[in-house]
């Protein structure tokens, strides 16, 4: 077991690296630079600025200098916030990026589990249909379609909700959090009731039954933990696609998180910036993978078996 | 079991309705409490006047530095700013400016000539690439400086007297130096507060986070949280403190349309400040809530320029044909909606000054007679061109609308081309298009803003096109002071460009704001100049 944690681990190195050369490169290639603005930048001025960035040195020196400052933990000045920098800038959107990705897996682990379980046990009723017509609809419905939708009905039509901004009034994490974990609920849901009809089916359960456990002792102390396997193999790519993936949430909701940094940076061609959040992001997918395939190891003894050998 | 399921929903349902339990909004609050909330369309890139380009980082910029003239909201004539009042020479080259006795920063110092001497230097420096610098080169031997030919900062023609009085020497007489004065540029910046934090030429600085910033206006910086909020409270040392009513502004970086829309409509925000709404939603204001939605005539173009080093475009026969045949009264009555005003011609009308005539009109014979003249009768073997854009939907309808009028006037083809920000600019800068769309904001009230675009030297000339007959009645017209001969070599000039029509004016853009009705001293301007010294919330009743 440890042998593979460790292989794991030194697979993320080359992985990495090979994320920060491709993202290096795409970006240079994109047509338009950090300092193009509509008001064309006078030659002289945009020669100071190049070299004062660096950008005026041959691409792999920019690159080497880039790694070697990325291995003492530097991410470089943003070209686009010229006070900060992007390790200052990640350090500012990551807290409320990680809160909205929390409430929003917190809801979809919820919802999701709880509709999955009340499904498998009336397979094939109205019941079951309702929650998967729903949870389908959850996962075709994009969250910005849903987003705008919601704000519409909660926030403008009955104005039970704030419709943006984050810390600014009472009630202005749910919609958000609500239209980032509806699809992963909605998967969650789907992940649940099939975990709980297989194991609903296995013997032990009706022995259980045949021996007097209640409906709710079968369904929580024997079932659950096996059926949902599934989602616990789930939830670590939905931690990381919740705070990766969040930037259209934050966009629809003016919340200052990460995603919106990211976006920007793009728009921006704020090159630092993009590099450093694309490492930082693809660190985090590494990392809840790696987290995600230890705990089903923890979970499913054969599996945990098999990587012993 | 279903019965705890729907226990739980309730419980979730009881917890939604307690977030329903009326609490104050933004707006609500704000009018209490003398706080204005503005939707103020993307975040700013910085907050120093020096290193900043675009309209939103002046808006917050402007509540907190002031340049040495003010122009009033209402009439945008000059008013003292930091400067009580100013000299002019003989020879109208030199100014001479005698500071507010009572002008301090926010932290109590004193506003000093040498602290104008400073910051000019520092705009100017190479060194820090001030984007804005060469706005500065109407001051004798600012060129050469901001260009790095010289070090010597004594060359250049700034020069404190002494601590309440600054001198400054031009090249040449410039009109509108005074008005030039109230643009970011020439604003002046805590020279103990940058030497702290980095010096006169750091770009990478902390000066100008919370706790840092000294500045020299009616607010100061309170607070700035990246893409969240920007506040700033009033500044006590502020030498026109009295007329301060406002107890802080709250600025939200809010860049989509339809999100600053609805913050609007949920009373978060007072007022929203991008320079164009939804068109969408235009039409629905103007019939149900007419008293918030403003238009106010901006001095600002939108218009598409042709690549003239392109055939066909390389025919002044085929660029009128394309001209002559939009439909420009259409275009603002059912396509941008906004007040728009048609423009058969290049420059703005300056409400005070110049005032271009029309040398054209929409022509649908004309223009088929043109591009018969040009050897495409009837559009016969006009090759398909694109119509190059960025991405906006605005952009887009006009656009699909002008393709629409070009294939029924002239039965020719034009594809559209989108692209995202920087790869449109990209592309028109290397003149990699056929047509493209583009608009103009003026920095100051004086035609130069926009002559200047066409001259063949110009840095934001993407058409190719070249005429030494222009520049030399553009330059001509920049230094000279009778203004009845400045505005008739102005009006060579625009003739010149009606004939040879490098650019197809389209329409004179308005400013598209929403505007809660207590907000009191806010008025439209061409400049969209606001100052905040004076502005107030009048409680409303609703």
């Amino acid at each position: 077991m440890l042998k593979y944690i460790l292989l794991r681990l030194l697979t993320a190195i080359p992985v990495l690296f090979f994320v920060v050369l491709m993202t290096f490169v795409l970006v240079r290639l994109a047509p338009g630079g950090p300092f193009d603005a509509e008001r064309a930048v006078p030659a002289q001025v945009l020669e100071n600025l190049n070299k004062r960035y660096h950008l005026d040195d041959p691409m792999p020196v920019q690159f080497g200098n880039y790694v070697w400052n990325l291995l003492q933990g530097d991410f470089g000045p943003s070209y686009k916030y010229p006070s900060r920098t992007v390790t200052e800038l990640i350090a500012t959107g990551l807290p409320t990026t990680i809160e909205l990705g929390f409430y929003a897996l917190c809801f979809a682990a919820f919802l999701g589990i709880i509709s999955g379980v009340f499904a498998a046990l009336k397979p094939n009723s109205w019941q079951d249909y309702s929650f998967m017509s729903v949870a389908m609809i959850g996962i075709c419905l994009p969250s910005f379609v849903l987003g705008p939708l919601m704000i519409l009905l909660f926030g403008i039509q009955f104005e039970w909700l704030p419709v943006s901004g984050w810390d600014v009034s009472p009630g202005d994490k749910v919609l958000p959090s609500i239209t980032l974990g509806a699809a992963y609920a909605a998967y969650v849901a789907r992940l649940t009731r099939g975990g709980m009809l297989e194991i609903m089916s296995q013997d032990y359960i009706r022995t259980a039954r045949a021996k007097g456990v209640s409906r709710f002792n079968v369904v929580v102390h024997h079932a659950l933990r096996g059926a949902l396997m599934p989602v616990v193999a789930f939830a670590g790519p939905a931690a990381a696609g919740l705070l990766s993936g969040s930037f259209v949430v934050e966009t629809i909701f003016q919340i200052p998180g990460l995603g919106r940094f990211y976006l920007q940076a793009a728009f921006n061609r704020d090159y630092t910036m993009i590099l450093g959040t694309t490492i930082f992001f693809a660190s985090l997918i590494i990392f809840f993978n790696f987290v995600a395939d230890i705990l089903q190891a923890w979970m499913n003894p054969k599996l945990r078996q098999s990587l012993g050998k | 079991m279903f019965k705890q399921l729907a226990l739980l929903l309730a419980a979730g349902v009881l917890a939604l309705s307690g977030c329903s339990e009326k609490s104050l909004t933004n707006v609500e609050y704000g009018n209490q409490n003398q706080v204005l909330y503005i939707a103020n369309g993307d975040e700013p890139q910085a907050l120093d006047p020096h290193i900043t380009t675009g309209a939103p980082d002046f808006h917050v910029i402007s509540s907190m530095f002031e340049g040495l003239t003010a122009l009033n909201p209402k009439t945008l004539e000059l008013e003292p700013g930091a400067a009580a009042s100013w000299e002019l020479s003989d020879d109208l080259m030199t100014y001479t400016f005698h500071m507010q006795p009572e002008g301090r920063w926010s932290n109590g110092d004193p506003v000093t000539a040498q602290d104008f001497v400073y910051s000019w230097q520092r705009a100017m420096s190479p060194e820090l690439a001030n984007q804005y610098a060469y706005m500065m080169y109407f001051i004798e031997g600012a060129e050469a400086f901001g260009q790095g030919e010289t070090t010597d900062f004594s060359t250049v023609g700034v020069k404190a007297l002494d601590d309440k009085t600054l001198q400054v020497k031009l090249t040449a007489p410039t009109p509108y130096f005074l008005q030039i004065l109230d643009h970011h540029t020439y604003y002046p910046v805590h020279p103990a507060t940058i030497e702290k934090f980095g010096g006169m030429t750091a770009r990478v600085s902390k000066w100008t986070l919370p706790g840092n910033l000294v500045s020299n206006n009616a607010f100061k910086l309170k607070h700035w949280e990246l893409n969240k909020v920007i506040e700033v409270v009033p500044n006590e040392y502020y030498w026109d403190a009295d007329v301060v009513k406002l107890e802080g502004i709250h600025f939200y970086p809010i860049s989509q349309q339809q999100v600053e829309e609805r913050a609007f409509r949920s009373g978060q925000v007072h007022l929203t400040f991008t320079p164009q709404m939804a068109i969408e939603k235009i039409a629905t204001y103007d019939q149900n809530e007419p008293e918030l939605i403003h238009k106010d005539p901006g001095y600002s173009n939108y218009f598409y320029i042709f690549n003239t080093t392109r055939e066909p475009f390389d025919d002044v026969r085929v660029r009128k044909a394309l001209s002559y045949a939009i439909d420009r009264e259409s275009l603002v009555k059912r396509v941008t909606k906004g007040g728009e005003v048609p423009a058969y011609h290049f420059v703005p009308p300056d409400p005070e000054g110049h005032q271009p005539k029309s040398y054209f009109t929409y022509d649908v014979e004309k223009a088929k007679a043109l591009l018969a003249e040009a050897g495409f009768p009837n559009g016969e073997g006009f090759p398909a061109f694109d119509i190059l854009y960025n991405t906006h939907d605005n952009h887009r309808k006009i656009a699909l609308a002008i393709q629409q009028m070009w294939r029924t006037n002239l039965n020719i083809q034009a594809n559209l081309t989108n692209q995202e920000w920087k790869v449109y600019l990209n592309t028109q800068q290397n003149k990699d298009y056929d047509v493209s769309r583009k608009a103009w904001i003026a920095d100051y009230l004086d035609p130069s803003n926009f002559y200047d675009l066409l001259l063949s030297y110009g840095g934001n000339n993407d058409t190719g096109w070249k005429s030494a007959e222009y520049d030399a009645l553009v330059e001509e017209a920049q230094h000279e002071l009778d203004t009845t001969k400045r505005w008739a070599l102005y009006e060579q000039a625009n003739k010149i460009l009606s004939d040879e029509m490098p650019i197809a004016p389209l329409y004179f853009m308005s400013d598209i704001n929403l505007i809660r009705p207590n907000v009191k001293n806010w008025y439209g301007n061409v400049l969209q100049r606001h100052p905040y010294k004076t502005v107030y919330l009048e409680n409303e009743a609703k």
